[in-house]
């Protein structure tokens, strides 16, 4: 036997037989989704990307809602490809939850039992069981619209499981919510994950969302997986502008030559590890400290000469935009701002210690 | 006491348009009370007990309905596909569904004669095979009113099916439900109010039908001389009985308003 041209046995043999395997190609217009994703029982996985990145085009594609241009997807060792949406082993949640209005919560919950050929007391009966277990009992005969945003969530979390599914897929859960209920829901939705034994896949743009309720991070940037990895290590070694940013870094590329960095863009940064080759360096913009005349004395290897371009509110901290040398964030207290009279346009100079640096291969 | 503050809009409308409005009011309003100034108030209870008239009004009621009934049957669906399923020559469907709604009534009796007469492309077929003959029968005038009818209902629906969110029948899908399932349990309860709308228009047009009436069916009393019918025959010779009759279809008419009113602008 060849190595060249595996037969399909030979290549579905080293897969996992359980779980999900997937390689998601849809093709539309100038759009392409190409993204492999593979999860064991039990796992949580997030996609995680900007809007338009083709996250939701994934879970689509998983849910057979939209139809694959290429590639391949098996659940539990099953080819689900060609199978209709109907048949598939597939709960999904909805990012506005799409509870049918007209239904009451329980019906709601009992409508996938009903279609998958239970009888109607039956269904009924499991849908109650669903909606005691995510505490729901009281609102069995709500409408939908008499729900708050947080128990909506539930319900379609509930009408989602009551099918049984291999794969439950959910769409941005807690877009939908203001932030207090948000907190709130978000650790019930861990709970509920944690007890769920099949694959979870959820889709979001909200890293805290992915780190609080995923083992897994799949960062999904124009239709491609850039980046993959557990929460904390994606958190620490971010490998583009956009996972930097949204975990709160600034991120630099450049090539190393011991312990200096000579960035693609832009001046070198001194670093404390020793590499060589192309890497990645980051520091969090509390490591940056700015004066309005250049620094004598200052242990600092790391100095640039910038300017301010912008100034925002980050909590109880004043997050500035500069460019210059080096384009950075910098986090500042109020009285550090005020002291430094800084606003758009204040020529400065920044320093940061090569301790706060941190380079990893690229 | 303070003097309430003016109402916005009030006494604002410029001459140009206010006379206009007006007169358009009046034209619309004054043939109908001319219509209750004349009617011969005292005669009327002998008028309407006649044999002939509830005769007419029954057929008329029983056709209309029947003719709606038709229309939900084939409407709703023919609504759903030009709605939700994208074909070739979708545009062209919708036109061709559309074009009983804007062609003259007589036309469409005389297609419908051309089509289902005992002559006609399909309707030899129907004699010879099934003996069935349709024109001149009150099948006929269901018929002949469900072609004119059936038109306002599809267009109303697939208005109604566009509004809605196709993305409940995705989420019917994933739970398991057919496509067929997914619209009988979600799509339709939740185009419910618009079915209804649509059919009371049909019923409506339906219940006023003449032109393809009187050619594909006929105006044979009892069996298909409807109410509007019985009205035009009755012009000609007792004017008296044509208003009688005439006041009973104004009053079907604020009927349907008055239901249509309470039932969907009061709901919603």
């Amino acid at each position: 036997m060849t190595m060249k041209d595996p037969t399909p046995a030979a290549v579905a043999a080293p897969r996992p037989a359980e779980g999900l395997d997937a390689h998601l190609v849809v093709e539309r217009g100038s759009f392409r989704l190409d993204v492999a994703l593979s999860a064991a029982p039990g796992d949580v996985v997030a996609l995680l990307g900007p809007n338009g990145a083709g996250k939701t085009t994934a879970l689509r594609a998983l849910a057979g809602l939209v139809p694959l241009s290429g590639g391949h997807l098996r659940l539990d060792g099953v080819p689900l490809e060609r199978t209709a949406p109907e048949d598939r082993p597939v709960g999904v949640v909805f990012q506005d939850y799409l509870l049918f209005p007209h239904l009451s919560a329980l019906d709601n919950v009992a409508f996938g039992p009903r279609c998958r050929g239970a009888g109607r007391a039956r269904a009924r009966a499991q849908a109650a069981e669903w909606l005691e277990r995510m505490g729901l009992a009281e609102h069995a005969a709500s409408k939908p619209r008499r729900l708050s945003g947080g128990q909506a969530q539930r319900v379609a979390l509930a009408r989602a499981l009551a099918t049984h599914p291999r794969l439950l897929l959910l769409d941005e859960p807690l877009a939908a919510l203001d932030a207090r209920t948000r907190l709130d829901v978000r650790a019930q939705l861990r709970h509920h994950l944690a007890e769920f034994e099949a694959v979870a896949v959820l889709v979001t743009h909200d890293p805290l969302d992915a780190m609080v309720l995923a083992d897994r991070l799949v960062v999904i940037e124009d239709g491609r997986s850039v980046q993959e990895g557990g929460p904390s290590d994606i958190a620490r070694h971010p490998r583009t502008d956009y996972i930097a940013h949204l975990v709160g870094l600034n991120l630099y590329r450049g090539e190393a030559a011991g312990h200096t960095v000579r960035l693609d863009a832009g001046p070198a940064i001194t670093t404390t590890e020793d590499l060589t080759g192309p890497v990645f360096v980051a520091f969090p913009p509390s490591a940056v400290t700015l004066h309005r005349d250049r620094p004598t004395g200052s242990s600092a290897r790391n100095l640039w000469q910038c300017q301010v371009t912008g100034l925002e509110t980050h909590g109880d901290r004043i997050r500035l935009a500069l460019t210059g040398d080096l384009s950075l964030a910098a986090d500042l207290t109020t009285v550090a701002t005020t002291e430094l009279d800084l606003r758009p346009g204040t020529q400065v100079w920044a320093t940061v210690k090569a301790t706060q640096t941190h380079a990893y291969p690229a | 006491m303070t003097p309430p503050p003016p109402r916005p809009g009030r006494g604002g409308a410029p001459l140009p348009l206010l006379l206009p409005a007006l007169a358009g009011l009046v034209f619309l309003v004054l043939p109908l009370v001319a219509l209750l100034v004349r009617a011969p108030w005292r005669s009327m209870p002998e008028l309407l007990t006649s044999a002939e008239v509830w005769q007419a009004l029954r057929l008329s009621l029983v056709c209309a309905t029947a003719a709606t009934a038709v229309s939900l049957v084939l409407g709703v669906p023919l609504a759903w596909l030009l709605a939700r399923v994208e074909f070739r020559g979708r545009g062209l469907v919708r036109a061709l569904v559309t074009l009983p709604l804007v062609l003259p009534p007589v036309v469409g009796g005389v297609a419908l004669l051309m089509a289902l007469g005992r002559n006609g492309v399909v309707g030899r077929w129907l004699d010879s095979w099934f003996g069935l003959t349709l024109p001149f029968t009150t099948t006929g005038v269901v018929i002949a009113e469900a072609f004119v009818a059936m038109p306002f209902l599809v267009i109303s629906v697939e208005g109604t099916l566009r509004a809605a969110d196709p993305r409940y029948e995705e989420a019917a899908t994933t739970l398991g439900a057919s496509r067929f399932t997914a619209f009988r349990r979600v799509t339709l309860p939740l185009i419910a109010p618009g079915v209804a709308a649509g059919a009371v228009l049909a019923w409506a047009r339906a219940l006023g039908e003449f032109g393809a009436t009187i050619t594909f069916a006929g105006n044979f009393p009892g069996r298909t001389q409807t109410m509007p019918l019985a009205v035009y025959l009755a012009l000609q010779n007792d004017p008296e009985a044509a208003i009688a009759l005439s006041l009973v279809l104004l009053a079907v008419s604020i009927a349907v308003l008055a239901g249509l009113r309470d039932r969907w602008m009061t709901a919603s």
